[in-house]
């Protein structure tokens, strides 16, 4: 299958590893993705400030240049990514005035028409292609892992690519790649996002509680799919006031590109904690 | 009978003349002018926003408006003929802010324009610098790749740019992109693209001085000979 891609600034840069696995992976599955020839930034964060519109105007552009492909779907990485441009869709799915208050203003541009889906890669493997169907050669038996998903897959509900409350999705994968799968009440905690920035301290505090919750509960490494959650829960560690035995965190499509063979492009170098010795001393890395 | 006439004469014939407001007051000017010989014209005499008057320089951004539009229109003026009702000003010079550096300290990475051009993460994406841009440039779309740190890209989207400022003076954002393209450009000239060999082995023989007896030569000829010289020179075909 063919669908355009919407990488996002990140991926590009301090998460090519995520972005790398992936392309990857969609090579070997059949997923042709497609980079969107012109993009922009997503918009960072949704504005939730009603009138706000200017603030809508980037994930909106980048829908239209989905539609200028001659597509009415896109795909992305990104936890962000995917909240702020679905976000952005519905509201203007749901409000033709300011839809058209908006494309009165990007008159440089065709319409948007308000037809374009927002598909989160997770769920495109989930629906295109079947976890069950993943052709998979090395499992990851004896790994134990948890899935975090923090906010921007899940909340709010409208745009949520699970149950927002009991999202099973990233476990259902996991579990199809033969690890151990850890449940933890952390596992919908906020990462501390941007704070990150100027309230270190703010982040480190909840870094420690997730990563320490997910340790209690046996986990061996942390896996997620946002790169700013990777950046807090990672590189944070290093910063922490209280003492925790280092924890890899892992994108999903790394150990899913591990688990089918490919290991070339895992890019562990890009990450605080370094995951490979945890990696082969289960012997699923040579 | 009168249309005729006025044709045999040829020459005498008096050009069309239109009206444009400069600076708000009316003038009659002759149809075809560009926008900086029409004020030229009408008595303004530049001393400064004025350079090679041929589309280079980028030293005359101005901005207009057409009649019975709304719309703020740029261009250079001296590319742009005046029309009928046009209401006109010039704007010699944007007071953008400029970074200062030195390029033998940066390194080209993900972070090296945004750290010294932070407002570029102020970028909503309206896209006003792209419809300002007198040269057509994806101005919009290189901000932001300078943002995401994708400096060849800028470097390249940005490569036909005259640094007229327009974009800077119309930004919502405060964005200066002319001069975020600049340093993208230098980042990319001197780290990321590749060296040119033939380039390094001609200066090594410069600097060894194979060329200055040829050079001695050439500064003892008179002009008759130089220019003997240079008729009968190798000419590529």
């Amino acid at each position: 299958m063919k669908i355009p891609y919407y990488p996002g600034c990140t991926l590009k840069t301090t998460a090519k590893n995520f972005e790398d696995t992936t392309l990857a992976i969609s090579n070997v599955l059949g997923i042709e993705l497609i980079e969107l020839p012109r993009w922009n930034c997503c918009g960072t964060v949704y504005s939730l400030a009603s009138d706000d519109l200017m603030h809508q105007l980037a994930p909106i552009r980048n829908l239209i240049r989905v539609q200028e492909m001659g597509y009415n779907n896109v795909t992305t990485l990104c936890s962000m990514c995917y909240n702020t441009l679905e976000q952005a869709n519905q509201l203007v799915k749901g409000d033709p005035e300011k839809l058209e208050k908006m494309n009165s203003f990007m008159d440089q541009e065709e319409d948007y028409t308000g037809e374009v889906t927002v598909v989160h890669y997770l769920t495109l493997l989930q629906k295109e292609i079947g976890f069950e169907n993943l052709p998979v050669k090395v499992p990851l038996t004896g790994l134990t892992v948890v899935p975090y998903y923090g906010c921007l897959l899940l909340r709010p509900e409208e745009i949520s690519i699970d149950n927002p409350e009991k999202p099973t999705i990233m476990a259902e994968l996991l579990t199809v790649l033969g690890a151990d799968v850890a449940d933890h009440p952390y596992k919908l905690e906020c990462c501390g996002s941007y704070h990150t920035v100027n309230y270190k301290d703010v982040v480190c505090e909840k870094t420690y509680n997730i990563l320490n919750s997910a340790r209690k509960r046996g986990a061996e490494a942390v896996v997620l799919s946002c790169p700013l959650c990777e950046f807090n829960l990672d590189v944070r560690q290093k910063d922490l006031k209280k003492e925790l035995a280092p924890m890899p965190i892992l994108y999903f499509s790394q150990l899913l590109a591990l688990s089918l063979g490919l290991d070339d492009s895992l890019e562990f170098d890009q990450h605080y904690v370094n995951p490979e010795p945890l990696l082969k001393e289960k012997g699923l890395l040579r | 009978m009168v249309k005729e006439k006025e044709k045999e004469k040829g020459k005498e014939q008096k050009p069309k003349m239109i009206e444009v407001y400069i600076m708000g007051k009316e003038y009659e000017v002759p149809q075809g002018l560009t926008i900086m010989k029409a004020m030229e014209y009408a008595g303004y005499r530049f001393i400064r926003g004025s350079g090679c008057r041929a589309g280079f320089c980028g030293a005359c951004g101005t901005i207009f408006r057409k009649k019975g539009e709304y719309k703020f229109r740029t261009a250079l003026a001296c590319q742009t003929t005046v029309e009928d009702g046009m209401y006109l000003t010039e704007l010699p010079f944007v007071p953008a802010n400029k970074a200062v550096y030195d390029m033998e300290e940066l390194t080209p990475g993900p972070n090296s324009i945004v750290s010294l051009y932070p407002e570029i993460a102020r970028c909503v994406s309206c896209n006003t610098c792209t419809k300002a841009c007198p040269q057509d440039l994806q101005v919009m779309d290189f901000v932001q790749a300078a943002l995401r740190g994708d400096i060849a890209k800028a470097a390249e989207l940005s490569f036909d740019c005259l640094q007229c400022g327009l974009c800077a003076a119309r930004c919502p954002a405060d964005i200066v992109h002319y001069h975020v393209a600049q340093l993208a450009r230098r980042l990319y000239g001197k780290y990321i693209s590749p060296i040119s060999e033939h380039l390094e082995e001609r200066n090594t023989e410069i600097n060894a001085g194979k060329f200055d007896e040829e050079m001695e030569k050439l500064t003892q000829l008179n002009s008759e000979e130089l220019k003997k010289l240079y008729t009968e020179r190798d000419v590529e075909t």
